[in-house]
């Protein structure tokens, strides 16, 4: 994909804890295509909010990041942190999940966004403040004049993963990573939210990864989506691709696991077993455990591959990833 | 910061025993010795701590008297070891006597709320809202100077803090899903409170009392050194460190040992309190 | 009215019980001594004359709501009543004393905070070497009672190197400089702990602002990281840095009665302990009195202060 904004090649993320060194994030390759929404969907844990912190330059000390993140040709790990804040705000924002402790409280919403523009542009504080209130009434906050200076607590949830959202767009990033921008709020003011990136992304054409646990929030708004296990990426394929036709088991099981109209109440369809301890994974394919399918080959790390232009998988039941990992594939667990 | 780590198990320690953490078995440790040397006092001073030697007036220390003599020739080292005894018994006394009261009030207090909360809470507010120095001097004032009366009045400081702090842990464990089931089977309250409430509410409180006991003892030398504490012949801490005082040029050894007792005490019982915390103020650390 | 006006106001009435059930206790300490005050005031000697008149001067024979509403009255025009020793009013002894107190108790504070403040917020922004000496200086703090600490610092600077007097006082108005040379002990020994004290509650409560979402956030949004410690997180961790100052100004009253004895300082902590030995009680009375007043005062001031700065309190009123 030479249109690519984001790159990320290899992409692992170790915390180093009391108990010993967890694997957050292993071995993930991907890339987003300028303009496009891309959903990173997998269950809480799975690695899909350390990616972005990754991304993001944010994780704590105790992380080790290592390949190679690429945003617009450049690399991002190893980046000097004066130049990844630089980046952070301006060319790359993200919305947090949860809007009523994404604000401090202590400062009016106004200021709260001004703030983001004078860190990134050498502007005065009036036009940072015409800019704050233009963005306000953009994101769709009624009477922006009386808001500004309103504290975050006056607010409702939406209202202020409004003002988030706002805060994110204030230097009109290239990319902007939502995680789980809806999952703290009521169900109809998250489809106003995921109405609002919708009509954003047509205005400004802002590249959005859009992380969630949500494979309804998938189908409604993203091109692409990304499927995650325990710290490994297992497909990614377009949104009507992944719904009509799921290659990966695990992809599979989720989507079974989607409660439908069909369903008797009170019956939930799970998939069985637990998602693995990851300070000590065991090698190979993460979901092995759970998987019905489960082979002998499954111990080693299944790459990633193309199974069509634009659907990959990283299974030893695909043809591709057989093909993929024939050369080279039996020689370690790491990357592939 | 927010990163969600995945599946992290809950951190189990591996050792079992109440002292989690190595701060607190070193407190422990230290305590353990210091309360010996008070107890067997009489065994490990080396000297008479009353014996007048003219041949030693304010004499340096010396192997045979390592802290040195005062301004009657006694060494310093056995009246320390003497005062030390007096000192940590008024700081345990103390916070022993506000531990009995104080944790009463605050279980039920917490337990019952209401107008028993009010009438219970109210004036030990307005005790904490006095500098607790100043109620200690102001009841000294009324009854008159002794160590006893230091004792009875570093209690009364220390009450209103235990039972503040038992009162807010019994107000959690009350709202326990286990107290309302034994409400709801018709338990009398006050099985209720002996049997489940007290002993998950008191860990804080104990946490918090042996912390205070070390500072008992800075309060008690405080007061002790202002004369309205320990009264001679009785000698504590603090009146060693008021006898001193006219000789500090010539023998500093006389003002500098029992403080440095003073600091070892509280260091060990803050030590040890912390550790305890661990295990019996889960909330404390976690929140 | 605004909620944070009716927060305030709350307050202020809420300090009037305090008040006076203090200003009971304190009229009832005379009460309460064992035996005869008066007898145990004037000492074995005093003549059955002299024991009657001051007892007739205390009005201590009349019922004991009728001495209290008098002594109180008294109280609300600024008569503590009369020294039996020098025959002075209580409450000059106390306007020339309440100063030096204020001075000492002020200052050391004001020490504290701005050693304490810095130091905490560094230890949270970035641990490391800052974080190891603030350990120390915590432990050292916590350990060190401030009166030894006082008595050291005298064997130091004024019997060894013999660069500030040892005790004593001039007053601020006479001659400032001199006047700071003798309050240099007596403010570092008590403010000493305050500092270790202040140091951690700054620590503790910037470590729990840095790890919340709205920090991560204002990360994310580029902002550069000393505006975001010492802006947005400071402000936030005022709240509760500003509780401690005004709950341990109490500490430093109590310990300003030590320190004030220890390098002879004419404060009000002294007055209340030559009193108690010389069985002076009126004074006693006035001087305990005076300094819990001043910190009720203390205490209300930070009230309405963490109320202007918590931008909650206004949400909480208001529910």
């Amino acid at each position: 994909m030479s249109d690519a904004i984001l790159t990320l090649e290899h992409v692992d993320v170790g915390f180093d804890t009391d108990d010993g060194s967890v694997s957050a994030v292993s071995d993930v390759s991907l890339s987003v295509a300028a303009g496009e929404i891309f959903g990173l969907v997998g269950e809480s844990g799975c690695g899909k909010t350390t990616l972005a912190m990754a991304t993001m330059g944010l994780l704590p000390v105790s992380a080790t990041v290592s390949g190679s993140v690429r945003f617009q040709g450049r690399e991002l790990v190893g980046l000097p942190p004066e130049d990844l804040r630089r980046l952070r705000g301006d060319r790359i924002s993200m919305v947090f999940q949860d809007p009523m402790t994404s604000l401090d409280p202590a400062f009016p919403i106004g200021e709260q966004i001004a703030e983001t523009i004078t860190a990134h542009r050498d502007v005065q504080r009036s036009h940072a403040r015409d800019r704050a209130l233009a963005l306000l009434a953009d994101v769709g906050i009624p009477e922006p004049e009386r808001r500004y200076g309103d504290a975050p607590h006056r607010l409702s949830g939406g209202m202020r993963q409004r003002v988030v959202i706002a805060t994110a767009l204030a230097n009109e990033p290239a990319l902007m990573l939502a995680d789980e921008p809806t999952t703290a709020l009521d169900v109809t003011i998250q489809s106003q939210i995921l109405d609002l990136l919708r009509d954003l992304r047509q205005r400004l054409r802002t590249t959005i990864v859009l992380i969630t646990h949500d494979l309804g929030v998938i189908a409604q708004l993203c091109d692409r989506v990304g499927v995650m296990y325990a710290g490994q990426l297992v497909e990614i394929a377009t949104v009507s691709e992944i719904f009509r036709a799921p290659r990966h088991p695990y992809t599979q099981a989720l989507l079974a696991a989607l409660p439908t109209q069909h369903q008797e109440p009170g019956s939930l369809r799970v998939i069985p077993g637990r998602v693995p301890n990851l300070i000590a994974p065991p090698p190979g394919c993460r979901f092995a455990s759970r998987c019905p399918h489960v082979m002998d080959v499954c111990t080693i790390v299944p790459p990633l591959a193309h199974e069509s232009a634009d659907h990959l998988i990283a299974c030893w039941l695909s043809e591709a990833t057989r093909e993929a990992g024939r050369p080279t594939g039996a020689a370690t667990g790491g990357a592939a | 910061m927010s990163v969600a780590i995945p599946n992290v198990p809950a951190r189990t320690s591996r050792r079992r025993g109440i002292l989690t953490s190595r701060k607190g078995r070193v407190g422990f440790a230290i305590l353990l010795a210091l309360i010996a040397i008070a107890a067997f006092a009489p065994l490990i001073a080396p000297h008479d701590p009353n014996a007048i030697d003219a041949a030693r007036i304010l004499a340096p220390p010396d192997l045979a008297h390592p802290f040195g003599s005062d301004a009657l020739g006694r060494d310093v080292l056995s009246r320390v070891i003497y005062a030390y005894r007096v000192s940590l018994g008024v700081a345990v006394g103390s916070t022993l006597l506000a531990f009995l009261f104080g944790v009463p009030l605050g279980l039920y207090a917490g337990y019952h709320g209401g107008w028993v909360d009010t009438l219970i809470m109210r004036p030990i507010d307005m005790v904490l809202a006095l500098p607790a120095l100043l109620l200690a001097v102001a009841l000294i004032a009324i009854i008159g100077p002794g160590s006893d009366v230091a004792l009875l009045a570093i209690a009364v400081i220390y009450l209103p803090i235990l039972a503040r702090v038992v009162r807010s842990s019994t107000l959690v464990v009350a709202s326990q899903t286990y107290v309302e089931a034994a409400r709801a089977r018709g338990t009398p309250s006050r099985r209720i409170i002996t049997r489940h409430v007290l002993p998950n509410a008191i860990g804080p409180a104990i946490v918090q009392a042996t912390i205070l006991m070390g500072f008992a003892l800075q309060i008690e030398a405080a007061l002790s050194f202002l004369g309205l504490g320990a009264q001679p012949p009785t000698s504590s801490l603090g009146v060693m460190l008021a006898d001193g005082r006219d000789f500090l040029t010539q023998a500093p050894w006389i003002e500098i040992f029992p403080g440095v007792a003073i600091a070892i005490t509280v260091l060990a019982f803050n030590f040890f309190g912390d550790g305890l915390r661990t295990r019996l103020d889960p909330r404390g650390v976690a929140r | 009215m605004s909620p944070r006006g009716r927060f305030i106001v709350r307050r202020l009435l809420l300090a009037i019980p305090v008040i006076v059930v203090m200003s009971v206790f304190v009229f009832l300490m005379i009460h309460l001594v064992p035996g005869d005050p008066v007898q145990t005031m004037l000492g074995f000697r005093a003549t059955p004359h002299n024991v009657a008149t001051v007892r007739e001067q205390l009005g201590l024979d009349r019922p004991l709501l009728a001495q209290y509403l008098t002594w109180a009255g008294g109280l609300l025009h600024g008569d503590f009543g009369q020294d039996f020793i020098s025959h002075a009013p209580v409450s000059t002894l106390l306007a020339q004393r309440l100063p030096v107190t204020i001075e000492l108790t002020l200052l050391s504070m004001t020490l504290a905070v701005l050693v304490g403040v810095p130091l905490g917020v560094r230890a949270a922004a970035r641990p490391g070497a800052v974080r190891h000496l603030s350990e120390g200086l915590v432990i050292a703090g916590i350990a060190i009672a401030d009166f030894w600490l006082g008595i050291m610092l005298v064997l130091l600077f004024a019997g060894i190197w013999q660069v500030l007097p040892p005790s004593g006082y001039v007053p601020l108005l006479k001659d400032p400089i001199q006047n700071l040379r003798y309050l240099a002990l007596p403010v570092v020994s008590l403010a000493f702990g305050e500092t270790a004290y202040i140091l951690r509650t700054t620590r503790g409560a910037m470590d729990e602002v840095l790890g919340t979402p709205y920090i991560s956030f204002l990360r994310a949004k580029g902002i550069r990281e000393r505006r975001i410690v010492y802006r947005h997180a400071l402000r936030n961790a005022a709240a509760p840095i500003v509780t401690v100052v005004g709950i341990q100004f109490g500490v430093l009253l109590g310990g300003a009665i030590v320190i004030e004895s220890l390098f002879a300082l004419p404060g009000v902590g002294r007055l209340i302990v030559t009193s108690i030995q010389q069985r002076n009680y009126v004074v006693v009375q006035g001087g305990v009195l005076v300094v819990a007043a001043l910190f009720i005062l203390v205490t209300l001031l930070t009230d309405v202060l963490v109320g202007w700065l918590d931008p909650r309190i206004e949400e909480g009123a208001a529910a």
